[in-house]
């Protein structure tokens, strides 16, 4: 076998080789990437999970001055039942005095009686107290977190104590007067 | 052995890494290209890496079943008709798992047998062919475990059949049963432990199968021919010539197995298995896994006692006398080594033997069958002659052979494949 | 070549014992029927599902549970969120303890399992004469050959029983039954179901392919999926297995030209 005709050979050959042996090792990267994907995905909320994520709650059975909590996507949700004089508490509060600067408009998504809040504290998570009749409801009439002393007004807004945040709003929406969609 | 090579890399980080932890020189040595193979490799040895591969698509697949399965009697079969209903993806991964467990020993099965034909169990290979048996074990009893957990009527009945064989022991038998099952019968804490089990195992295979592959490296692999390595033009390096080879194997084996997953993600299963548990009612006939077959219809062949003829003495009674045939099939299989007599490998330079080992295969389908069958009519008889044959193979036929079989001469080397001259 | 010969052999033996058909007891064996969902791109007929989901609910509801099957499942035969919804609102599920602790019941929620028609196994035995009519959800892939099975069975009364064989007075023969005595009644006759304008009339054999269409959804309800994305998943494969080849074929050429690769020649 002469060697130099062995050369030539292997020169002409060389792009397309190389192509080739690329091309089988990007199908198999490609493909170890991609079946890659069931194994995470499997993470994610399964479908009766999602299937629970949003919840209708009838209000109508809440009577003034009273509060409810429902259980949504495992967390609590505070449902309150505004008297007139928590509503002109909240909506007299001037921006400047807030940590968390919002009006108690932008807090509310109807009639301004109802107040729907996630019922987590903005520290680390506990659950404030202020929904049951008897509870302390803190300095500010709203809510206080007994875990580390942060105190929220009527309109769940932080108003004093460790927590950055106000109480947060859930996405919901009011199907009829009564009916409200939360999540 | 071929001489241990050392890399270092011109990368600075990479290089202080591999002078504190040589990753990149094990792999380099192992299945790199420093890892001279022998040259003449048939595709018959790709299914070694296949069955590599498919205890990490298990390994993979059933932690993330894990992540989801309920091991509880009240809840166990529902997580797993959750699992494939809304778990996302979990229709593909459940199928994956179950029809994995069939591909692995699909595998697993080829591999043995291509170590059969090709003498591949002989000196110095011997506790290489172990460490692989010790494998095969291993499988057989997680596969068996995996197999009860999704508490079906076949999962419990199955489970209730094989974990019943140890009352076959003499005195102690039925107080070990007790303790498998954790009560009185296959319940709630037998389930558990199986879980358990089933999730522990195959790390414990994972570690045999790099003991396997170290003994792999001190013998180096055989080869179809069964003659030693001669000199270094009888070898080309692992990488790259069997490893594109074991990837062409993988794609072939992996668009089958997908076939399956996909277009047939039931046809290996049976349907019993799609009734939830029920301890009152037993199933029309209770069936194994196929790869079960042949071993339970070896235990199912034996009907007679061992005694005195013409009394009532019996030595060993039938139902003892199958589990110890059943075990003893697979455990004969250690002593394969020294049972087979012959100093020539390769089943092509043995005329005799490579017939034989054609009809061991042909017994080993027709087992598969017998076991798969109701025990009536010619099915029994079948079973007792190829449970017969199947122990004849190993203790009569392989240790005569090497007396009385006229081998055919054997090449030079593996680079000169010129028959030596008839000795 | 001999590899792929006898990696064929070895393929079509194992294939052929693992679906080698099993005992079934039976005096037939199932019809075969066409269904839409048969084979490797097979995908379920939508408004047969529709027609089937009616069937099982006006006729089969009333005795077999189908407990893995949820309203949400719904959309999967082409329904509406609102739709799912008012199909719900018919049934009524258990609710949460009231206030004094007494039980309540609530309109079904598309997130609720189809309701059982009896509270439990001994309220089904009890009204059906000792006999339990089992749970639908799985049927279709727990019985050998399932979906024909079904079909066949549904279909298969009216024939008189084989001489010399006893049939009890509240049982009736059906020769694809295990033992040929069954205790369901024929389930479906001219006229049980009414189906909208514009669908096939309601024959008993279209409402029992209707409804094995239905139940075997509700068995296998992501065989769709399955076969989709199988489809790009074998095609992926294939493509990838060809070039390993030709990468191979070419890597391998200097072994076969018969290079030493640790000697000079």
């Amino acid at each position: 076998m002469s060697t130099t005709e062995h050369t030539t050979h292997d020169e002409e050959d060389a792009g397309r080789r190389d192509f080739l042996h690329v091309a089988a090792a990007g199908m198999a990267g490609v493909g170890a990437t991609l079946a890659m994907w069931p194994f995470v995905d499997q993470m994610n909320p399964a479908a009766d999970t999602l299937a629970l994520a949003t919840v209708e709650v009838d209000i109508s059975s809440i009577g003034e001055g009273e509060a409810i909590v429902i259980k949504w996507r495992g967390k609590p949700i505070f449902i309150r039942h505004r008297t007139a004089a928590e509503i002109a508490e909240a909506e007299g509060v001037a921006l400047s005095d807030l940590i968390d600067k919002e009006t108690d408009g932008e807090r509310v998504r109807g009639e301004a009686k109802w107040l729907v809040l996630v019922g987590t504290c903005t520290h680390l998570g506990c659950v404030p107290l202020g929904t049951k009749s008897g509870d302390d409801k803190g300095e500010f009439g709203g809510w206080f977190c007994p875990c580390h002393g942060s105190h929220y007004d009527t309109s769940g807004r932080i108003r004093k104590g460790p927590a950055p945040k106000n109480l947060a709003v859930p996405t919901y929406a009011f199907v009829t007067d009564t009916l409200i969609k939360i999540g | 052995m071929a001489e241990w090579e050392t890399i270092a890399p011109k990368n600075k980080a990479l290089g202080w890494f591999e002078e504190r932890l040589p990753i990149l020189s094990l792999v380099h040595n192992v299945v790199g290209p420093g890892t001279p193979t022998p040259r003449n490799l048939n595709y018959w040895w790709n299914f070694g890496s296949l069955a590599g591969l498919m205890l990490v698509v298990q390994i993979i697949s059933g932690i993330v079943l894990a992540m989801h399965y309920t091991p509880d009697t009240a809840l166990a079969f529902d997580s797993v008709e959750r699992i494939t209903r809304d778990v996302n993806y979990g229709w593909l991964i459940r199928p994956m798992h179950a029809n994995g467990a069939s591909f692995f020993f699909i595998a697993v099965y080829i591999h043995i047998l291509r170590g059969l034909y090709y003498g591949s169990y002989k000196a110095p290979r011997e506790v290489l062919w172990m460490l692989g048996l010790v494998i095969f074990l291993l499988m057989m009893a997680t596969a068996f475990m995996g197999y009860v957990l999704p508490w079906g009527q076949m999962s419990f009945w199955g489970a209730t059949v094989i974990t019943n064989l140890f009352s076959a022991i003499p005195v102690v038998g039925d107080s070990i049963v007790t303790l498998l099952w954790g009560g009185f019968s296959v319940d709630n804490p037998t389930l558990n432990r199986f879980f358990s089990l089933h999730f522990l195992l195959p790390f414990v295979i994972l570690g045999v199968v790099i003991l396997h592959i170290w003994a792999k490296k001190v013998s180096d692999s055989g080869n179809p021919l069964g003659i030693e390595v001669k000199s270094g033009a009888d070898q080309i390096p692992f990488h790259p010539f069997y490893t594109i080879k074991d990837a062409f194997g993988v794609g072939v084996f992996f668009t089958i197995f997908a076939t399956f997953i996909f277009f047939m993600p039931d046809a290996m299963g049976h349907p019993d298995n799609f009734i939830p548990a029920d301890s009152l009612v037993t199933p029309d006939s209770i069936v194994p896994e196929w790869y079960f077959l042949p071993f339970y219809a070896i235990l199912r062949s034996i009907t007679f006692d061992i005694g005195i003829p013409g009394t009532d003495i019996v030595f060993i009674p039938a139902k003892l006398l199958g589990v110890i045939a059943m075990f003893a099939s697979i455990l004969l299989l250690f002593a394969l080594p020294w049972l087979d007599t012959s100093k020539v490998r390769s089943a092509r330079f043995r005329p005799v033997y490579k017939i034989l080992f054609w009809v061991f295969v042909a017994v080993m389908v027709l087992l598969t069958i017998v076991g798969g069958k109701k025990p009536e009519g010619i099915w029994p008889v079948l079973g007792l002659l190829g449970t017969a044959y199947y122990f004849a193979h190993f203790l009569i036929f392989l240790p005569l052979l090497g007396k009385y079989e006229k081998t055919l001469p054997l090449p030079e080397s593996i680079s000169n494949p010129v028959i030596k001259a008839a000795e | 070549m001999k590899f792929t010969k006898h990696l064929a052999i070895a393929l079509v033996s194992v294939v052929g014992i693992a679906g080698a058909a099993m005992a079934s007891g039976a005096d037939k064996h199932p019809e075969k029927q066409k269904w839409s969902s048969d084979g490797p791109l097979g995908q379920y007929d939508q408004a047969s599902l529709q027609r089937g989901w009616q069937v099982y609910k006006q006729v089969c509801s009333s005795c077999h549970a189908l407990k893995y099957f949820r309203f949400r499942n719904l959309a999967d035969l082409g329904y509406n969120v609102d739709e799912i919804k008012a199909f719900a609102q018919e049934y009524e599920v258990a609710g949460e303890p009231d206030d004094a602790g007494d039980e309540t019941v609530r309109a079904a929620l598309p997130q609720d399992v189809f309701p059982s028609p009896f509270a439990n196994d001994n309220a089904a035995r009890a009204s059906n004469g000792g006999a339990l009519p089992p749970d639908l959800s799985l049927m279709t892939r727990a019985r050998h050959d399932g979906k024909n099975y079904m079909y066949s069975l549904i279909t298969g009364y009216g024939t008189k029983a084989p001489e010399g064989r006893e049939i009890a007075a509240d049982k009736s023969y059906n020769p694809y039954f295990k033992g040929g005595q069954i205790s369901m009644a024929p389930p479906l006759f001219e006229g049980a179901v009414e189906y909208d304008a514009g669908q096939p009339e309601a024959t008993p054999e279209q409402m029992a392919h209707d409804v094995v269409e239905f139940l075997s959804y509700v068995g296998d309800p992501t065989l769709g999926q399955r076969h989709e994305l199988g489809f790009k998943v074998i095609a992926f494969l294939l493509l990838m297995t060809i070039i390993f080849f030709f990468s191979m074929k070419k890597i391998w050429r200097s072994v076969k030209a018969g290079k030493n690769f640790y000697e000079e020649e």
